[in-house]
């Protein structure tokens, strides 16, 4: 008996042939320290289309003090750290790059506390974003932050990238729903950012932290905001004949003064293949429609319900439905929430961009990225955040076709100068990662970038936290090119 | 199209901000002065310092963008006037100073739950930079995560960090109505769960106050709600608030012991308390401390800019 369970234990702790590796492995448990061809490959990746990651070994803690403890071998051992949590960032934020080790969160993923007199709960950074609304749903509470990846994607992903979704056009994003962060630093000690009190004396440092995309530190504890659930909710769909009059009416509601919980576009392509898909009951033969929510209580809802019906009106909208039950309005829901899936009826690939524009804007950027289309020789569908300006161009490509590739790119990167050149922004959710850091330098300019790269310094001054990610290189903790290349003495 | 195209958004032209710049310079310890309404906060301004202005005046107001673009000594109060005008407001507190010192200040207005926190308000962020540079950060739209998120790091900095020339923020729309309600002996806890989302609840522990705010129907359904836990009547407007600012959480806040305090008013749901007793000093983590000394090394190596002023020591 004795002898089984020490040859049990002596095949456990068998060299990995790196001593960081065997460190780690006496630190958390030999099974949560995966080292493995498989494993690695799987973390050299995420949903983005970026390749070129290089995982060193994935560990999964599942205490705050085991986060803690493989921050601190790494410095010991000088190697990078990559926090992670389910792997679906676009802009390639999760993406290892040098064979760091790969921190995944996932078994960190209870719901700890739900403190109504303070209006926050306490959760761990592994928590799916559904899972939690769930959760709170008995108690009257959301989480309000609702990203289209909302079924597996987790709180800690949610606060590196400030992740948004179409409810945060009324209630805001991620940040305005962290109230307190425990974090391990990357020096390894544990702090909390933020606070319950009204006002958190010293720097926002919960603030900046927030869409840092995992590059100043590991979340490890998070006290997020409760939103009451709104007892009356009035779900619109507008069809319009342009996509234009769809655009005009999103921003004549808001120049009305209304903010409505939601107000999402999408243009004819993705209602055909939503209608296929799951049939949500889109009209086929528009060429824009509008799905627009608004919540609150009774009175409210109906006289806002009204004025936007009115404006769509107004801007040509060729019918206005109103969900009649609670069915009606998932349904419509599901159709904007399973639209990516869809598209895969139709091609193998996709590549969703991600920039905001000014709401005033939108119908001119719009013309602009479907002459882009044109232009590339490629399809591109429009499904997005309207009410915010939040464009979500979806190039559908098939990247077997020799040569697509590089048109793929070259669209892209005429949508992001068509977005700046409109007065818009990067990017609205996804996060720059590795995607648009060559387009930094378009919209800041070096002392900007600069003193990004001081605060990311003041946090981590040996770059060792999810380095080459957001500031494009030329900038210390930004040389992806080294890192790209995995250096020979590790891991080769 | 080419791609050389750089963004509107790169470098400010505007000769007002440039001179703002030369005003800071390059060395020598300086710090701006708003309405210094708050000015002792978070530490005497070290001997020696020079006082500089900064540029005034609405840029570019955008109501359908609910997003205005405004110089940082423009006042509040001109602001909200200009806003108003149009059916806006801004999360800004109104007492006399500037949008600049609000900002860096940092403190919210009372009635934060129904008009946005102060950290929330600021989109884009111009500050000259301890090196005499104009550094831009954040973006003009309502959504934005391109790049780290230094206008968080501006607001409640005191100025140590940059001192700020020009901002975006975000404005939001007035509601149709807004009325006060008062009741003597009126539990705050059961009136905050009564109501859906009130813009403020005050108690002074013996009276309780309430700002609904929206559609005139709704705000009359909610003052029935509050009528059921209180015999509310409608008011002019909140009590006077004794000058003491304390940052609780919202269950401490209920929970204050009056010996502590003095006369108090507790803003429900949020933690904070006006009372006619300072709250005693609050202390900062260590490690944390490193982290911002480090950023404030950082941004200002010489500690030319807001000398004596310390955010932790608010």
């Amino acid at each position: 008996m004795l002898a089984g369970m020490r040859n049990r234990f002596s095949r456990r702790t068998e060299t990995s042939g790196d001593p960081f590796v065997d460190a780690l492995r006496g630190a958390l448990s030999p099974e949560r320290v995966k080292f493995d061809g498989a494993h690695r490959s799987l973390h050299s990746h995420d949903a983005s289309v970026f390749d070129g990651g290089n995982s060193g070994p994935v560990v999964y803690p599942e205490t705050t003090a085991e986060v803690q403890a493989v921050v601190r071998l790494a410095n010991d051992y000088d190697r990078n750290v990559v926090p992670r949590g389910a792997g679906t960032g676009l802009a390639g934020g999760a993406i290892p790059l040098g064979a760091p080790v790969v921190v995944a969160v996932t078994r960190m993923n209870a719901v700890l506390e739900i403190d109504p007199i303070n209006m926050v709960a306490w959760v761990e950074p592994g928590v799916i974003n559904l899972d939690l609304t769930k959760h709170l749903q008995p108690f009257g509470f959301h989480f309000a932050p609702d990203p289209s990846s909302q079924q597996v994607c987790t709180i800690g992903g949610n606060v590196a990238n400030n992740s948004g979704g179409p409810h945060c056009l009324a209630y805001g994003v991620t940040n305005a729903h962290v109230v307190a962060l425990e974090v391990v630093l990357p020096s390894g000690d544990v702090v909390m950012l933020g606070g319950l009190e009204a006002e958190p004396q010293g720097l926002d440092l919960r603030g900046v932290f927030v869409g840092s995309e995992g590059t100043l530190g590991i979340t490890t504890r998070v006290a997020v905001r409760l939103t009451k659930n709104r007892p009356e909710v009035r779900t619109l769909l507008l069809s319009f004949a342009t996509v234009s009059d769809a655009a005009n009416t999103v921003s004549g509601v808001i120049a009305a003064g209304i903010v409505p919980a939601a107000m999402e576009v999408m243009d004819q392509r993705i209602t055909q293949a939503v209608e296929n898909y799951v049939g949500a009951g889109y009209p086929l033969d528009a060429a824009a429609v509008l799905l627009a929510e608004v919540d609150g209580l009774a009175d409210g809802v109906d006289i806002d319900a009204d004025r936007i019906a009115e404006i769509g009106r107004a801007n040509g909208a060729t019918a206005v439905r109103l969900a009649e039950s609670d069915q009606e309005r998932a349904l419509l829901w599901k159709g904007r929430k399973t639209a990516f899936g869809a598209i895969a009826q139709i091609a193998p690939d996709y590549y969703l961009h991600d920039t905001v524009v000014p709401r005033s804007a939108l119908a001119g950027v719009l013309e602009e990225i479907y002459a882009i289309a044109d232009r590339h020789d490629l399809l591109i569908m429009n499904v997005f955040h309207a009410g915010d300006g939040n464009l979500h161009p979806l190039i559908i490509f098939d990247a077997r076709h020799e040569g697509v590739l590089d048109r793929v790119h070259a669209a892209g990167a005429d949508i992001i100068t068509a977005s700046l050149d409109a007065g818009g922004v990067l990017s609205g959710e996804h996060g720059i990662g590795v995607e648009k850091q060559q387009y930094m330098e378009r919209m800041f300019s070096a002392d900007d970038l600069d003193h990004q790269n001081r605060l990311r310094q003041g946090f981590d001054p040996g770059c060792r936290t999810n380095p080459g990610k957001v500031i494009p290189s030329g900038h210390s903790c930004a040389d992806i090119q080294s890192l790209r290349a995995v250096p020979n003495e590790v891991w080769g | 199209m080419t791609d050389s195209t750089t963004s509107p958004l790169l470098v400010s032209t505007d000769p007002v901000l440039a001179e703002f710049a030369e005003d800071v310079g390059t060395s020598e310890p300086v710090a701006v002065a708003g309405g210094r309404t708050r000015w002792e906060l978070g530490g005497a301004l070290g001997p020696g310092t020079r006082i500089v202005t900064a540029p005034s005046g609405i840029v570019d107001y955008q109501p359908e963008e609910m997003t205005v673009r405004v110089r940082a000594g423009t006042s509040v109060a001109e602001l909200h006037d200009e806003l108003a005008a149009k059916g806006q407001r801004t999360g800004l507190p109104e007492r006399g100073g500037t949008i600049g010192g609000a900002l860096v200040v940092g403190e919210n207005d009372y009635r934060c739950l129904g008009r946005g926190r102060l950290r929330e308000t600021l989109l884009q962020v111009r500050y000259v930079s301890a090196e005499g540079l104009m550094v831009n950060s954040g973006g003009p739209t309502v959504k934005n995560v391109s790049g780290f998120d230094l206008p968080r790091l501006m607001v409640g900095s005191l100025g140590t960090l940059g001192l700020i020339a020009e901002v975006i923020l975000r404005t939001n729309p007035i509601p149709a109505v807004s009325r006060w309600f008062c009741a003597a002996g009126a539990d705050p806890g059961a009136v905050g769960e009564a109501l859906l989302a009130p813009s403020a609840v005050l108690a002074d522990g013996q009276q309780t106050w309430v700002e609904l705010e929206g559609h005139g129907a709704d705000v009359d359904e909610q003052a029935a709600r509050l009528r059921t836990v209180g015999s509310f009547e409608v008011v002019d407007g909140p009590p006077s608030f004794p000058p003491h600012r304390w940052s609780l959480t919202p269950g401490q806040a209920l929970e204050v012991d009056d010996a502590m305090l003095g006369d108090h008013v507790t803003i429900v749901g949020v933690g904070l308390v006006f009372a006619s007793e300072p709250q005693p000093r609050r202390s900062i983590e260590p490690n944390i401390a490193i982290v911002s000394d480090r950023i404030k090394s950082n941004f200002d190596p010489t500690g030319r800019l807001n000398p004596g002023r310390n955010p932790a020591q608010k």
